[in-house]
């Protein structure tokens, strides 16, 4: 296919993805499970990609997207909460330290629809400044380390962080172990989407920039791309700043999402989940961890709910079908996947070489058949 | 000093565990360079069996049944999960550790059905309380540093006296003129992996006797600290996982004992960062260049 047609295949296929979640919204009620299951894939998509740019191409294998994630959500829940509704909120902790509302300041000034939405991004931003700082803070000393340990150490940050957001002395500010709630929320998921869109938009750029072939240098070979010259510690820095920024911002959507604030999904199993996720969507592919994103929540949140709760594809076992054979199921499919389709979905191939990805997989699945044709 | 005692003597009981899990870690990050993360949960899983078999048969049948299905497990999955990619790149072998990790947690939920078992029938004689400096304890307390460093010794003679101890220091040494010296390598990470869920088994029947139930997360902490010892005392080294993990469970004990429980999992990592940052080899660690 020529550039301008891969090109034209890219926005057409923007183009409907924008329109489907412009109907989902002028059709289904908020409740529906589409909506839900549109929203949490755009946020998982997102942090997918975002832990793409840094394990996929910029191969430093770092495990603390959830303490990132963590610090997004919180930023945003504690800076959207109403100021009326702070004294129920932070009822333990005396209406909290903070007595200022993002939305209702912007609100105060743009008018009640504008202000809350400009107030309500606002905070993602906050969000996710703060786990850009956060993350620069931690590579000064982490980013030194080699693969696993790099990866212990960052799980190791994001665990702590997760203590220090449970931790009662905080607790005027994160509410300590209880929940935060009552923020504002977008409960359509054209919202998400663009939200997404941009961001992950903004992730391609910067792959396909100076700044993303130094990162794929790096992965592919430290020391060739060091003697090129390139600043191994700055970009690496780089890599893992900007992650983190977008991990944060997700974290926020992820709030947003989930109504309400914990340090406790905040785990290292959700930074494992998003990992596997990266793998089946195939390392080093934007357009794979998008796919794999909504491919695991469509199917681990609705097409295959029969398994957990008794019946599947018509057939009634409620002993083999009960409560957890969901994610059994699941996690046995992720093993094949990681220990035969090393590649992923998409191995290294983004959304515009899709239509001859497909063409030659058709031409591969023909070609044995004429061969075995020709041979009688 | 009778305030901060209790602590003290649940540390070295606590130690004691961590280092029977942490030598799992160090043997096998000495030969494959793999951090087993699913080392963690396959202590959880010998807690787990040890909870149905010993409501279910006698002890003498149930507690070697727990160390043998724990040694098959472990044995089961290097030979499906981690075999295959002996030549893959290193990232694919942690992701595969991860999704061997997810696959664990997720049966066990399954079977389970997500709620911790209660262990009900206690190991006799190690679950009785015993008097100790006037403080009242468990006498598991006293039994897990005696036996791990029994254990630990027995190791030790083994890696250093016996042909297989000779073959396992060699891979370790180098895996692949190992390889050419006629060093059958895919055994010798078979007998690694045996031996690392065994100790994990045999630390799990000790660490379960002091919790009242065995979750499907219950191994993930544990092993991590366990892996932090390994990384403290110097990964490779069998001493320094043992002495690692010994200090990493006096300071949480005695962190607990100062009223700060919330730090006690946060001050493992923050010792790992340190220690990575400034000494990396660990305690007893061999210093390593990197070649190009």
């Amino acid at each position: 296919m020529t550039k301008r047609n891969k090109t034209l295949f890219t926005a057409v296929v923007l183009a409907a993805a924008l329109a489907a979640s412009l109907l989902v919204d002028a059709f289904l009620p908020s409740y529906h499970i589409a909506v839900q299951v549109i929203q949490k894939a755009t946020v998982y998509a997102l942090v997918a990609v975002s832990m793409n740019l840094l394990n996929g191409f910029t191969g430093l294998f770092s495990l603390g997207q959830a303490g990132f994630m963590l610090l997004g959500a919180y930023a945003y829940g504690v800076l959207t909460i109403p100021v009326d509704k702070r004294a129920s909120v932070y009822q333990y902790f005396d209406g909290g330290a903070i007595h200022f509302s993002i939305p209702e300041i912007f609100s105060g000034v743009l008018g009640e629809t504008v202000g809350t939405t400009v107030g309500m991004l606002a905070a993602l931003l906050v969000g996710g400044l703060l786990a850009a700082l956060l993350a620069y803070l931690i590579g000064l000393p982490v980013l030194r380390l080699k693969s696993d340990y790099l990866a212990i150490a960052t799980l190791g940050f994001a665990e702590i962080l997760r203590a220090f957001f449970q931790w009662n002395a905080l607790g005027p500010i994160t509410n300590g172990s209880n929940l935060l709630k009552s923020y504002p929320t977008f409960s359509h998921v054209t919202p998400y989407v663009v939200l997404a869109g941009v961001m992950i938009a903004f992730i391609v750029l910067l792959i396909n920039s100076t700044y993303g072939r130094a990162f794929k240098a790096i992965r592919d070979d430290e020391v060739a791309a060091e003697a090129m010259g390139i600043n191994l510690s700055r970009h690496k820095r780089m890599a893992f700043v900007i992650s983190s920024f977008f991990a944060g911002i997700g974290g926020g959507m992820m709030a947003m999402y989930m109504g309400t604030i914990a340090a406790a999904p905040f785990k290292s199993s959700l930074t494992y989940e998003i990992l596997l996720i990266v793998v089946i969507g195939g390392i080093g592919s934007i357009t794979g961890s998008v796919i794999a994103s909504f491919l695991y929540i469509f199917s681990s949140e609705w097409l295959l709910r029969g398994l957990d709760s008794g019946t599947f594809l018509g057939i009634n076992a409620p002993d083999i079908f009960k409560n957890g054979f969901r994610m059994a199921v699941f996690s046995v499919i992720i093993m094949v996947i990681v220990l035969f389709f090393r590649r992923g979905l998409m191995g290294d191939k983004e959304l515009p070489d899709l239509p001859d990805m497909i063409r030659n997989g058709i031409r591969k699945l023909r070609a044995p058949r004429r061969r075995k044709e020709a041979g009688k | 000093m009778q305030e901060i005692l209790p602590y003290l003597i649940n540390g070295v009981s606590v130690g004691g565990q961590y280092a029977l899990i942490a030598i799992g870690y160090t043997l096998v990050y000495g030969i494959l360079r793999l951090i087993n993360f699913a080392h963690g949960d396959v202590f959880m899983v010998a807690g787990l069996v040890m909870v149905y078999t010993t409501t279910a048969l006698p002890m003498y049948v149930a507690l070697p049944l727990v160390l043998i299905a724990t040694v098959v497990l472990g044995f089961v999955i290097e030979r499906v999960a981690y075999k295959p990619l002996r030549t893959a790149p290193r990232m694919s072998l942690m992701i595969s550790a991860i999704g061997v990790s997810y696959l664990i947690q997720n049966l066990a939920f399954y079977i389970t059905g997500g709620v911790p078992q209660p262990v009900t029938v206690p190991i006799p004689w190690i679950s009785e309380n015993v008097l100790l400096f006037g403080q009242s304890t468990k006498r598991v307390t006293l039994v897990t540093p005696v036996l791990t460093i029994l254990l630990v010794v027995g190791l030790v003679y083994l890696i250093n006296h016996t042909r297989m101890g000779m073959a396992m220091r060699a891979a370790a040494k180098d895996f692949e003129t190992a390889q050419l010296m006629g060093i059958k390598i895919n055994a010798v990470i078979s007998v690694t992996f045996v031996i690392g869920s065994f100790l994990a088994a045999v630390g799990a029947l000790l660490y379960f006797t002091n919790y009242p139930s065995v979750g499907i997360t219950s191994g993930a902490m544990p092993g991590l600290k366990a892996f932090v010892a390994a990384v403290f005392g110097g990964i490779g080294s069998i001493p320094g996982a043992v002495v690692g993990a010994f200090i990493i469970g006096l300071c949480e004990e005695l962190i607990k004992g100062l009223g700060y429980t919330t730090f006690s999992d946060a001050f493992t990592f923050a010792l790992l960062i340190v220690v990575l940052c400034v000494r990396p080899t660990g305690l007893f660690g061999e210093k390593v260049t990197d070649k190009v």
